[in-house]
């Protein structure tokens, strides 16, 4: 700051960052990819530790018995299910009962805006099954839930029939201080979110549902199941859930932990962890696992149940027991014994977790980076922004050089001194601005009279590259011809604009507003109405929102190891769209709502600029 | 067989029962009397329900002006308390877990999670609040709870729902105090001084049968204390302190067996009995048979000829009496040792019952919704709620909303108190008319107020907890109660004076609530002010610099040599340089 009120150094440090601004700004890029790059390198990161006093010391045995008779149960629910052609309510109403729990039923009905052809479903109806095991001599003030989806199909049988054994198991333990709720739901996501706006009477998303009948306090922890073979080979852990939220990294060692403990292969993001992490093919592997992380939370939706979970301010996870053709096969006796480990452990809480880091990214399941490691590479990419900002300001603030023919006329000089410039800029700039953000609210209307699914994609489809021809076109017919001030002005608004936009987003996050920052930046810093039309145009079209997002799609199904041919991600691309327009209505997922009204509408004011004369 | 009926008002069915009369007449009528009771109750969920009661009985004055020295029965500590603090009635309970009403039914005495106190001052005392603030000290110490934490923040003056049990009549409930402590944990430490205060201790009667290991491995655990006088006949011509000692305790039956349903006194308290407490006038275990008429739901062993009849809860209740002052009940092996086998269960709907619960997202605001049930089919009747909320829980009384079948009930009276913040709590009564075979739903919204960062207690993430809601009403009754108090009743069907024939009084606590406030992270501090700290110092002092001063670039000073020409040139008369 003493360099700043030093006005011969300032000037020298402002003209320092004018003239090297092109090149600070190539070199803050490349730093901010490579620092991103570099946080899946194992000697940088730091592995996990359990931060949770009352879930690291003590010591806990586990001795759940009876999975087979969990998997006969399983097949007894499966036939009731295939029976019934749905959820057994009555079956598993029956034998909850049996099992000593208060068993109570929930109904509810959505009416989806438009049919979901990934899941083939328009009215959905269903009934959830909850028993809840009351603890002794507790006064009904925590609970922990314990879920298992009831999948249609031969999906998850396994995962019921091991809750109801660990339900009878657990009956008849005598060391229970938090209720624990066991509850299989139907319909996964919409039945979870049916569930929990049940038991916290909320109504976000307009869904209808009968009142719960029984209640356990408040909900301390979640775990949700999925299972769908006798044996597995491993048990993969999703953490991501709603609008990126994670639940508190304690939960994640804990599962972690009592993998190692009882000797339970586990993955994250289905990829086993690696000891090369010093060879290319080891890196390259914790790269792969952290960048599906980073895809999955930039989603913004729930990758299991548990996601939903979240917004209460619940820990939740789901469990995924993943069967592939490994020797090593680990029984229902074993998860059991694992869940029976982890409930105790998170029974013995005493307040809710929330010592460990609730932002972070997990390169493997022993290793993670904080929050305080992975800002720094979105850091260097806005500063870009700001630096941009600060070039323009200056060139805005500062008189033209009168080298053209010194009759630089004082009209001009009036229009470029900082005082006044606003006023004939305010019209140029609002009027962009303005339409900008209508195409965006027109993008994000729901256009639901349509009533396939398609047609919703595509109408937002069309509107949104509509939206390309409208903005330079009409402006010019309320502004007159662009000045070249009035394209700073809106450049300087537009930058600043799109670094709040992204510092926002990276902070609620990360991965989305990464993912953003690194295709808007570049196009935030290069583009002016002089660089060549065609190829600008072209580039910004490749860099913009929608583009991302077809780019993003390709991307996942390599990570995943299952390319597709351009087609099917074509097809893919567009269920992404309308999964991402459901996901916000059912659940209120925000990220598309945010690229609707608040993304692309930051990028149409570039292709303004673009396009200015 | 012998039997022994005092001068009772219970109906005795036992053919084969020979009366004996010899025992209260004859003896000059002691002005302190001692009876002890056991009710077993195998309830509809399976589980089973033991209430003890022990009943002290004492015609003195603890309020005359020479003091009261010479104990017999009645507890000494508890005797300097009422009359050092001027008490009129008392009630103390220590309750761990919650009372399942669907699955239970009724107890017979209700208790909340916690502890809960409540008092009741003679109208000579003066400072009523520093009167109870001294009394819950005491009585801290003396059951070794941490009823200190009894302050004016969890205090309130309910204007209706708590009224004196005893006889008196008093209205002006700014004698009354009451208080709960919902987060109070009750184990050993509670349950042995509460057992010293009977007379025979744990030694001999009934309170053999109280050994801490099994009375903390159950379902529900609770233990009380009441004091009130009493009328000592029908025409209330001399009245006597009456002590009561109550703990129940639900045994869990799933638990220890799988299988075998199969309960007997000795797995229930791995104790048996061999006598009665000598200084006992009376001494019984009952067993309620009702629903097992015919022996199909379960049988008991030793089984008795003795029935008794009692009008409890608004039901007629029949139950098998086994009078431990008789030595024939202990049989040959000169032990008592009962045994239940069951054969079958079911569910149950109690008539009115309540529910709570904390509705909502967010650190900010929420909502407290409360459920109250009326299950009879066609009679509605009118209950007093009664909510004490702390005031680190901002109640907007303007949302209070009363529904019942989907339709606005206005409640017929309304007392509110605003809260004081750090002063005392909101509280709220209501009387409420239930329609029959309805929900009404009480909701009320309230914002969460950020505490000063010593006010968290050392587990500020566990959750802040919100006492219990009560529920206090008259139920119809199924049968015509019994209005005469004085008349000699089992001690289990006595303890709420009843007033009328047609209806019977109840009260159902709410769960407590547990409800997270917004907390900081308490690493932080030492940031935040390193932070502050550089910010302040450095951000502000150069922002405030370079806004408020105008700099100019100044003529760099002459060097040394420059001046020192300067100077010569100045005495040689010549211009400086």
């Amino acid at each position: 700051m003493g360099l700043l009120s030093d006005p011969n150094r300032r000037r020298a440090l402002i003209s320092l960052l004018t003239r090297l601004n092109a090149p600070i700004c190539v070199v803050c890029y490349m730093a901010g990819v490579a620092w991103f790059m570099g946080l899946a390198f194992e000697p940088f990161t730091l592995r996990t530790y359990m931060s949770e006093n009352a879930m690291g010391s003590t010591m806990v045995e586990e001795r759940f018995p009876a999975g087979e008779r969990a998997l006969a149960t399983g097949r007894e629910f499966s036939a009731h299910k295939k029976k019934v052609g749905g959820m057994p309510v009555d079956w598993l109403v029956k034998t909850m009962q049996a099992r000593g729990l208060e068993v109570f039923t929930q109904r509810f009905s959505r009416t989806l805006p438009f049919p979901d052809e990934n899941k083939e479903r328009y009215l959905v109806k269903g009934t959830n099954v909850y028993g809840i095991l009351r603890a002794p001599r507790a006064p009904r003030t925590e609970a922990l839930v314990l879920s298992a989806p009831c999948t249609p199909g031969d999906n998850n049988n396994q995962a019921v029939g091991l809750l109801l054994g660990l339900a009878q198991y657990f009956r008849n333990q005598v060391y229970w201080a938090k209720d624990i709720i066991f509850l299989v739901n139907e319909h996964d996501l919409i039945g979870m979110q049916a569930w929990l706006e049940g038991y916290h009477h909320t109504n976000t998303t307009g869904m209808d549902w009968s009142p719960l009948q029984g209640r356990g306090g408040s909900i301390q922890a979640a775990l949700s199941l999925e299972l769908s073979s006798d044996v597995i080979t491993s048990l993969d852990l999703v953490l991501e859930g709603l609008n990126g939220q994670l639940p508190n990294l304690d939960l994640a060692n804990l599962f972690y932990a009592f993998c190692q403990k009882i000797g339970v292969l586990c993955t994250i993001q289905g990829k086993l962890q690696r000891n090369d992490w010093d060879s290319v093919s080891g890196y390259s592997h914790s790269v792969q696992t952290m960048m599906l992380m980073v895809m999955k939370q930039a989603s913004g939706r729930p990758w299991g149940d548990h996601g939903l979970f979240l917004r209460y301010h619940i820990e939740a996870a789901t469990i995924k027991g993943i069967n592939s053709f490994r020797q090593y096969k680990s029984d229902t006796t074993t998860i059991g014994r694992l869940l029976e480990g982890m409930y105790r452990k998170l029974n013995n809480l005493l307040e809710r977790l929330h010592q460990s880091y609730f932002f972070y990214l997990m390169p493997s399941l022993s290793h993670f980076v904080s929050i305080g490691y992975y800002m720094p590479a979105f850091g260097l990419l806005a500063v870009i922004l700001l630096l941009r900002a600060l070039d323009l300001w200056v060139q805005l603030a500062t008189p033209p050089p009168r080298t053209e023919d010194g009759v630089a006329d004082t009209d001009t000089l009036i229009k470029s001194a900082p005082s006044q410039m606003s006023s004939p800029g305010v019209l140029s700039v609002l009027t962009p601005l303005v339409i900008s953000h209508l195409t965006g609210v027109e993008v994000a209307v729901e256009h639901f009279p349509v009533s396939e699914t398609e047609a919703v994609v595509l109408t937002a489809i069309a509107i949104y590259t509509a939206g390309l021809a409208l903005p330079h076109n009409t402006h010019r017919l309320l502004s007159g011809e662009g000045t070249e001030q009035g394209w700073k002005v809106l450049k300087l608004v537009a930058v600043l604009y799109l670094a709040v936009l992204l510092g926002c987003t990276a902070l609620i996050n990360f991965s989305l507003g990464f993912i953003l920052a690194l295709t808007l930046v570049p196009v935030a810093a290069f583009v002016t109405p002089h660089v060549p039309k065609i190829l600008s145009a072209f580039i910004l079209v490749i860099l913009s929102p929608a583009c991302t997002l077809l780019f993003s799609v390709f991307f996942f199904q390599e990570l995943q190891e299952m390319p597709v041919s351009f087609i099917d991600g074509w097809m893919l691309f567009l269920s992404v769209i309308s999964q991402g327009i459901l996901d916000h209505s059912l659940y209120g997922s925000l990220v598309y709502p945010l690229i609707a009204l608040l993304v692309y509408p930051c990028w149409l004011l570039f292709w303004n600029i673009l396009f200015w004369k | 067989m012998k039997v022994h009926i005092s001068a009772t008002g219970i109906h005795m069915e036992a053919d084969t029962s020979t009366p004996e009369t010899a025992v209260p007449s004859s003896v000059p009528q002691p002005k302190d009397d001692f009876q002890e009771e056991l009710v077993i109750r195998p309830l509809h969920s399976g589980d089973i329900y033991a209430s003890f009661q022990f009943r002290t009985l004492w015609e003195t004055d603890f309020m005359r002006g020479n003091k009261v020295s010479h104990y017999r029965l009645f507890p000494k500590s508890l005797g300097q308390v009422i009359s050092k603090f001027s008490v009129r009635e008392l009630h103390i309970s220590f309750t761990q877990g919650y009372w399942r009403t669907m699955q239970w039914g009724q107890p017979f005495l209700p208790s909340p999670p916690g502890a809960e106190l409540w008092v009741w001052f003679q109208d000579s005392v003066t400072d009523v609040d520093g009167t109870w603030k001294e009394l819950t000290n005491v009585l801290s110490g003396i059951f070794c709870a941490s009823l200190n934490f009894i302050d004016s923040t969890n205090t309130v003056q309910p204007s209706a729902s708590f009224k004196p049990l005893g006889i008196g009549n008093v209205t002006d409930h700014s004698f009354l105090r009451y208080a709960t402590l919902p987060r109070e944990i009750v184990c050993t430490e509670n349950l042995t001084p509460w057992k010293k205060l009977l007379p025979c201790g744990s030694k001999a009667g009934l309170a053999v049968l109280l050994k801490s290991e099994k009375l903390f491995h159950s379902s529900f655990h609770s233990q009380a204390v009441h004091i009130r006088p009493v009328c000592q006949d029908w025409q209330c011509k001399t009245t006597s302190w009456e002590l009561r000692q109550t703990l129940n305790v639900v045994f869990d039956l799933h638990t220890p067996g799988q299988g075998k349903r199969e309960w007997s006194l000795f797995k229930m308290f791995s104790r048996t009995l061999t006598e009665a407490c000598p200084l006992a006038s009376s001494s019984k275990i009952y067993i309620d048979i009702t629903d097992n008429p015919q022996g199909e739901q379960f049988e008991v062993s030793p089984a008795t000829p003795l029935l008794s009849q009692a009008m409890v809860l608004g039901d007629r209740r029949t139950f098998s009496v086994y009078d431990l002052t008789q030595q024939i009940t202990f049989g040959t092996v000169r032990s008592l040792n009962l045994l239940i086998r069951w054969k079958s269960r079911d569910m149950l709907r109690p008539l009115l019952h309540g529910e709570r619960y904390v509705a909502g997202y967010g650190l900010q605001t929420g909502e407290i919704h409360t459920l109250m049930y009326n299950n009879h089919p066609y009679r509605s009747f009118p209950v007093l709620l009664l909510d004490s909320v702390p005031w680190y829980l901002r109640l907007y009384i303007h949302t209070l909303t009363v529904a019942s079948k989907g339709k606005d009930n206005k409640p017929s009276y309304i007392h509110y108190q605003p809260s004081k913040d750090r002063v005392r709590p909101h509280l709220l009564e209501m009387l409420v008319q239930l329609p029959p075979n309805s929900v009404t739903e009480v909701t009320v919204q309230f914002e969460r107020a950020l505490l000063k960062w010593t006010e968290y207690t050392p587990d500020p993430n566990h959750g802040f907890y919100v006492g219990s809601s009560v529920i206090s009403s008259l139920v119809p009754s199924i049968v015509a109660m019994d209005t005469n108090s004085t008349r000699e009743q089992p001690l289990f069907s006595s303890f709420f004076p009843c007033k009328e024939e047609s209806s019977y009084f109840v009260r159902v606590y709410t769960e407590p609530l547990l409800v997270n406030l917004p907390t900081p992270d308490f690493s932080m501090p030492y940031n935040v002010i390193c932070l502050t700290c550089t910010v302040v110092a450095v951000g502000y002092g150069s922002l405030y610099n370079l806004l408020t001063r105008s700099f100019q670039i100044d003529e760099p000073s002459p060097g040394l040599a420059k001046r020192i020409a300067n100077i010569i040139r100045k005495m040689r008369g010549v211009p400086p340089l």
